[in-house]
């Protein structure tokens, strides 16, 4: 069945404290070329019959008004998995 | 005699000390079901802290789309008193009774501790038994604790005394101008991230100058609700 991808990520301007600790993990393997880490999250919708306009318009707002919070995250991407 | 629901979610952790510090505080505590779409008629509603839902998607985002929340939501605009500890003002701001967020701890890590607060606002459901700026201390444990609400959410806050609780002594979780509870317009909705249901009896409360375990601050709060409920 098609996938539609929804990603989501902590605001910009808001400090990351799993992102920093994970940067402070790459800092201690040497990694020194990766400035910093920012941790979101990604959601696969396992869809019922095609990925048209009405599922992604669907998709859209269930991450909106569920999978993401507006005043902490944002959606940064919604679209269909052509892997 | 007043009746004051704690609603019960999946994980909920607090919920009996919730009742209990109803029953402490005079009022006949309701136990309510996540599940149902019924307050069984009480006079005022507590969410209770825990990590409904094992704190999955985000703190308290899945209990807030429960069954329950629609009448707590309805409620809440009739003008009952609805109060959020812990998980459950976590469950207010998804539910957007309340305004801004809560994130992880600024230093990454779990907090408990006695922890000292200033009464910002008396004029709430919640806090009409206070003096305004009135000190109390109530225990605090939470790893998602930090406020947070854009630079005008915050201004309008602090301009219309809508920050009800402010810590004192330390942030211990990063919050915004150190806020520790906010109230809606109407002042009849209150979140809070630190426990007053945890400091109500004698024995069991916070250390004071007094004796050790005696602090009570918490039951005021209860009680602020149940004289507002007999005084309407």
């Amino acid at each position: 069945m098609p996938v539609i991808v929804v990603e989501v990520m902590p605001k910009a301007e808001l400090l990351d404290p799993q992102g920093k600790a994970v940067a402070g993990a790459l800092g201690r393997l040497g990694k020194d070329r990766f400035a910093g880490v920012r941790v979101g999250k990604r959601f696969e919708l396992t869809v019922e019959g095609p990925v048209d306009d009405a599922a992604l318009a669907d998709a859209r707002e269930v991450a909106e008004t569920l999978l993401a919070n507006g005043v902490i995250e944002d959606v940064v991407r919604v679209a269909e998995d052509v892997a | 005699m007043t009746r004051i629901g704690v609603i019960t979610f999946p994980g909920s952790l607090d919920d009996g000390d919730a009742r209990r510090a109803i029953r402490l505080a005079g009022a006949e505590p309701v136990r309510l079901w996540h599940g149902d779409h019924d307050l069984d008629g009480v006079d005022a509603v507590v969410l209770p802290g825990g990590f409904s839902y094992g704190d999955y998607l985000r703190c308290g985002a899945i209990a807030a789309h429960s069954p329950i929340m629609r009448e707590v939501v309805d409620a809440a605009a009739r003008g009952v008193p609805v109060l959020g500890i812990c998980n459950g003002f976590q469950m207010l701001t998804e539910a957007h009774l309340l305004p801004g967020g809560l994130v992880r701890n600024d230093h990454g890590a779990f907090v408990c501790r006695d922890q000292r607060l200033a009464v910002e606002s008396a004029g709430t459901a919640w806090t009409s038994g206070f003096e305004q700026g009135e000190q109390i201390v109530v225990p605090l444990k939470n790893g998602e604790g930090a406020y947070l609400a854009d630079a005008d959410t915050v201004t309008r806050l602090e301009d219309e005394g809508r920050v009800v609780f402010r810590y004192l002594e330390t942030d211990p979780n990063g919050s915004v101008h150190g806020i520790a509870g906010v109230a809606n317009e109407a002042g009849n909705v209150v979140g809070l991230m630190p426990h007053p249901e945890h400091a109500v009896e004698p024995g069991f409360g916070p250390d004071t100058p007094a004796a050790m375990r005696s602090g009570v601050d918490g039951l005021r709060i209860f009680r602020s609700a149940l004289e507002g409920v007999l005084a309407a």
